[in-house]
């Protein structure tokens, strides 16, 4: 059983996929605006996350390898397609606020990360609680960075007022520059606390986000510099 | 007709900004920014492949998945053809035009996994946009792209030779440089259009 929980004590902690890897960026700036945003993104693909991982573990024999990044996208698609109809069936008011960022899900690097980096190589019990952990520590990460923009642009958690009356919310924490602002500081604190991340030690001509590129990215890049 | 068309160039490439205010495209964004030279270069490649791929999904969209009642297919057929008509742009230039193959080659396969030509061609069906109104609204949203990654590029280029505290170095004083441009970019928003 232990390496199992060692799976999730990894997405959680020590390679959590918002704050150690920055993968996914554009969901994490973009739907943070509120805590229960957060929460509901980070569910979503927490639940598109297990099952990628679970079928493409299961598959990691039969796809052929040339065709794998097509396969993985037709799989992570059909999945999301799924969570979209889901959300929009029982979670009407989540599906309007998240948006265009739900079917986004299917280019959200942590997934097709996930697939190229952990789940094509390992048996499936293993590449689903890779799942779940990357899943949940994905979800800590954007519920805590909603609470943080939500108190300080609104005054509220989850809804709840927890400022007082005389505070004036910060209304900019709430819109664009907040995100940037968030996400700003929480790195620099990273650094401060020399918690290596993506961020300060990064990979030329592929870094930012795109994960599910990197391996495909450096080798298509590298092709076209030689040739 | 001519007027809304302007409007929508508007709307995309400054109220909307793809990268500062509805975050698409951010990987891209904070990644290849570190020379005004690249960022314009992978600006040309998205503008690029924003304009065709908007005029396929709307094309697919409009005389594939409509008549036949698939439109929930939308999210797969979108990313299928992207992902293939980026490999084929790709292959094109490379036939016909090395130059601008040798200019935007290496970004193309970036593109591919770039959040914001997806995004366009979901926000273009969403929006109900006939054929000519998606490919304007693919080249004014690309062009929003552009204009952010070149500025932001122009801004790192001399961030690069000023003292900046330890902690903030690199992605930090990045992101604040997008936080500060977002702030501008909110102004555009007070545009009576």
């Amino acid at each position: 059983m232990n390496q199992y929980w060692e799976r999730i004590y990894n997405g959680i902690v020590k390679e959590n996929p918002c704050i150690i890897l920055m993968l996914g960026m554009c969901p994490t700036l973009a739907v943070t605006t509120s805590a229960m945003n957060g929460l509901g993104m980070g569910l979503s693909t927490l639940a598109v996350l297990v099952f990628s991982n679970m079928i493409i573990s299961m598959m990691r024999n039969i796809i052929p390898d040339q065709v794998r990044l097509p396969a993985y996208i037709v799989i992570v698609a059909t999945l999301v397609t799924i969570v979209d109809l889901s959300l929009q069936a029982y979670v009407p008011g989540l599906y309007k606020s998240l948006g265009i960022y739900i079917p986004l899900i299917v280019v959200n690097c942590i997934i097709l990360g996930r697939a190229e980096a952990y789940a094509n190589k390992v048996a499936p019990a293993l590449a689903v609680f890779d799942g779940i952990g990357m899943g949940i520590g994905f979800t800590l990460a954007l519920t805590a960075i909603g609470i943080v923009r939500e108190l300080l642009g609104a005054g509220t958690v989850f809804g709840f007022e927890l400022l007082p009356e005389a505070f004036e919310p910060i209304a900019i924490f709430v819109k664009a520059p907040g995100a940037f602002l968030v996400m700003a500081v929480l790195v620099a604190a990273l650094n401060a606390a020399h918690i290596s991340n993506a961020a300060n030690k990064k990979v030329e001509g592929c870094d930012g986000c795109c994960s599910s590129c990197t391996k495909s990215c450096q080798e298509d890049g590298k092709e076209a510099t030689e040739e | 007709m001519n007027t809304s068309l302007i409007l929508i160039i508007v709307t995309t490439a400054l109220v909307n900004n793809v990268v500062l205010s509805q975050f698409l495209g951010i990987c891209s964004f904070l990644g290849v920014s570190k020379q005004i030279k690249t960022s314009a270069s992978l600006g040309g490649a998205v503008i690029f492949v924003m304009a065709i791929s908007s005029a396929v999904a709307n094309l697919l969209y409009t005389f594939l998945l409509e008549p036949l009642h698939l439109e929930y297919l939308e999210t797969i057929v979108f990313i299928l053809v992207i992902a293939a008509l980026v490999q084929i742009v790709e292959m094109f230039l490379k036939k016909t035009s090395p130059a601008i193959y040798q200019a935007l080659g290496i970004y193309l396969p970036l593109i591919t996994t770039n959040c914001a030509v997806l995004g366009v061609a979901i926000t273009n069906v969403q929006n109900g946009y006939g054929f000519i109104e998606s490919v304007t609204a693919g080249i004014g949203t690309a062009v929003g792209y552009t204009i952010a990654i070149v500025l932001l590029a122009g801004i790192r280029e001399r961030i690069d030779e000023s003292s900046i505290p330890a902690p903030f170095r690199g992605a930090p004083v990045v992101l604040l440089s997008a936080a500060l441009m977002a702030i501008a970019f909110m102004g555009f928003g007070s545009l009576s259009l």
